[in-house]
């Protein structure tokens, strides 16, 4: 039988079984609209109460304080937007970083044609902003700042708590986007100064088309989307109750497991970057290594080799992963965030990202490290920019024998 | 969002390799863009015996440059010149938009091995269309 070994569990998560056993009632038998008055809807009122509750819980929230959405991008769209049109009267500057998620770099390019300004921080080699680079950047016209909290291509885990309290001091809102991290490490919204953040259901074993903004209490925010009442006049749209059901007991479940599946997956992890550099000569590790990296990504650049090459060869032997960001597939530029941590363009085109998740095997990393060399091997064979590093390797072993 | 066909000569590349004698050798692409094709043709009696390349790139110039190999190799001069970008894009049965390029760099490639080879035998150049000139033209076609 051929193997399927799915390693690309930051573009998305399987649904697990007891989040679909929780949901599946809520199609069928329990699939009253909230809004309505009789008590038939009392069970979508109390689903959509239960599941804010785990939610506040995780990240150390009021229940209040959580906003059901659709996703991570409308809840970075919300957040960017909301704040801005909210706010316009303290400033038009908004500031953020360059290795963002589209959905945040997209808002932000919107706003800039809507007469904000935005400051785009850079990163190190590794992926972090500098402190000291938001501090001179935050101005009196400055209203957010829109930092990631774990970036999702290179797993680069920002300073958050010390941006929080920056951004407290300054007097300027803080949204972060969080959509790899909840569920997978500890998040306290209070104790880290966040007034905004992001998550959606799917990266963390929930279903796809649900996510939430954590408003913290008294942020001024202008409604992203316009119509009847839900989420206390905030956010219209006829609640999706059998995700946002999925999406509360997906976190609880998440919760309870964490502290075990940050060390599992940080030994695999780290298992398989050891086991590729040492295997596989002239590449070149993307992000950060140890407790600063998410503890299941994994971002390499094989030198002389296209990512999409390897992302075929790798389908064919019956593992999945992706080449940076599976959002950016479409497109023919290399990743944003591999050129802002530096890389040449010629690096960036040859990355691959692999990601860990709850069925990854210490067999499945063996695995990949067994084919993946050969993989890496065939390709190079047939690459000129290749065969010319070997003439030049070649030439210089000749010069030394001399 | 490949076609079986691009697919087959992506796993199985035919021709791949180089010829250290070559007669003309064409370079087009560059690793900024993420793909360089390096074509190689042996000539005799005007026919092209032998080709080979070395490619980098996504599948679709593994694909292209295979496919291209192929439509040239046994080809007078003169036949493989008139070889297009949108000949070696049918070969295999269609590319996505966004990879059409991939096809172009093939034709590029050989143009320019043919031209080595005129240029070694003092022979005038023919004239070369330019990246932006087929890419244009394919995207006014669509």
């Amino acid at each position: 039988m051929k193997k399927s070994i799915y390693m690309d569990y930051a573009a998305t998560t399987f649904v697990r079984q007891e989040v679909l056993d929780e949901i599946l009632p809520y199609f069928k038998d329990y699939y009253s609209n909230p809004s309505s008055l009789y008590s038939f809807a009392e069970d979508s009122k109390k689903a959509i109460k239960l599941a804010r509750q785990r939610v506040a819980s995780v990240i150390n929230s009021k229940e209040e304080e959580i906003y059901f959405t659709s996703g991570g991008s409308e809840s970075d769209n919300w957040a960017i937007k909301g704040i801005a049109f909210a706010n316009k009267d303290k400033g038009n500057h908004i500031i953020t970083s360059q290795i963002e998620h589209h959905a945040v770099l997209n808002a932000a390019k919107f706003l800039e044609k809507n007469g904000f300004t935005v400051t785009y921080l850079p990163v190190d080699s590794d992926g972090f902003i500098k402190l000291e680079d938001l501090r001179n950047a935050i101005t009196d016209k400055t209203i957010l700042v829109s930092i990631m909290f774990a970036n999702n291509e290179i797993g680069t885990i920002e300073p958050i708590s010390e941006i929080g309290k920056l951004c407290k001091e300054k007097g300027v809102y803080f949204h972060t986007d969080a959509v790899q991290v909840v569920g997978h490490l500890p998040i306290d919204v209070e104790s880290m100064n966040i007034d905004l953040l992001s998550m959606s259901g799917h990266k963390f074993y929930g279903p796809k088309g649900v996510g939430v903004l954590y408003v913290k209490k008294g942020v001024k925010i202008e409604n992203l989307i316009h119509g009847g009442a839900q989420e206390k006049g905030k956010r219209a749209s006829t609640e999706n109750v059998p995700g946002i059901v999925g999406l509360g007991k997906a976190i609880e479940i998440a919760q309870s497991e964490q502290n075990f599946e940050i060390k599992r997956l940080t030994a695999l992890r780290d298992k398989l970057i050891d086991g590729i550099l040492n295997k596989v000569s002239n590449t070149k590790l993307n992000g950060p290594t140890g407790n600063l990296r998410l503890p299941n990504n994994v971002n390499i650049s094989f030198l002389g080799v296209e990512g999409e090459t390897l992302l075929f060869d790798l389908d064919d032997a019956g593992v999945f992963v992706s080449t940076g960001s599976a959002c950016a597939s479409g497109s023919l530029e290399p990743s944003h965030v591999l050129l802002s941590i530096g890389l040449s363009h010629e690096l960036a085109h040859g990355s691959i990202r692999l990601t860990l998740g709850l069925n990854t095997t210490e067999e499945d990393v063996d695995y990949v490290l067994e084919i993946l060399p050969k993989i890496i091997e065939k390709r190079r064979a047939m690459s000129p920019i290749w065969s010319e590093i070997v003439r030049k390797e070649e030439k210089i072993s000749c010069t030394a024998k001399r | 969002m490949y076609s079986e066909k691009v697919m087959d000569h992506f796993r199985n590349p035919r021709n791949v390799g180089i010829i250290s004698d070559a007669d003309g050798i064409g370079e087009v692409g560059n690793p900024r863009c993420g793909d360089i094709m390096k074509v190689y043709i042996k000539v005799k009696d005007n026919i092209i015996e032998d080709v080979k390349y070395e490619t980098y790139g996504c599948a679709s110039a593994i694909a292209s440059s295979s496919i291209a190999s192929e439509l040239i190799k046994g080809k007078t001069l003169e036949e493989a010149w008139k070889i297009t970008n949108k000949a070696v894009a049918e070969a295999l049965d269609g590319l996505p938009p966004i990879k059409m390029h991939c096809s172009v760099l093939a034709e590029e490639a050989i143009h320019k091995a043919i031209n080595d080879y005129r240029k070694s035998h003092n022979l005038e150049l023919w004239e070369e269309r330019t990246h932006a000139e087929v890419i244009k033209e394919h995207q006014c076609n669509n």
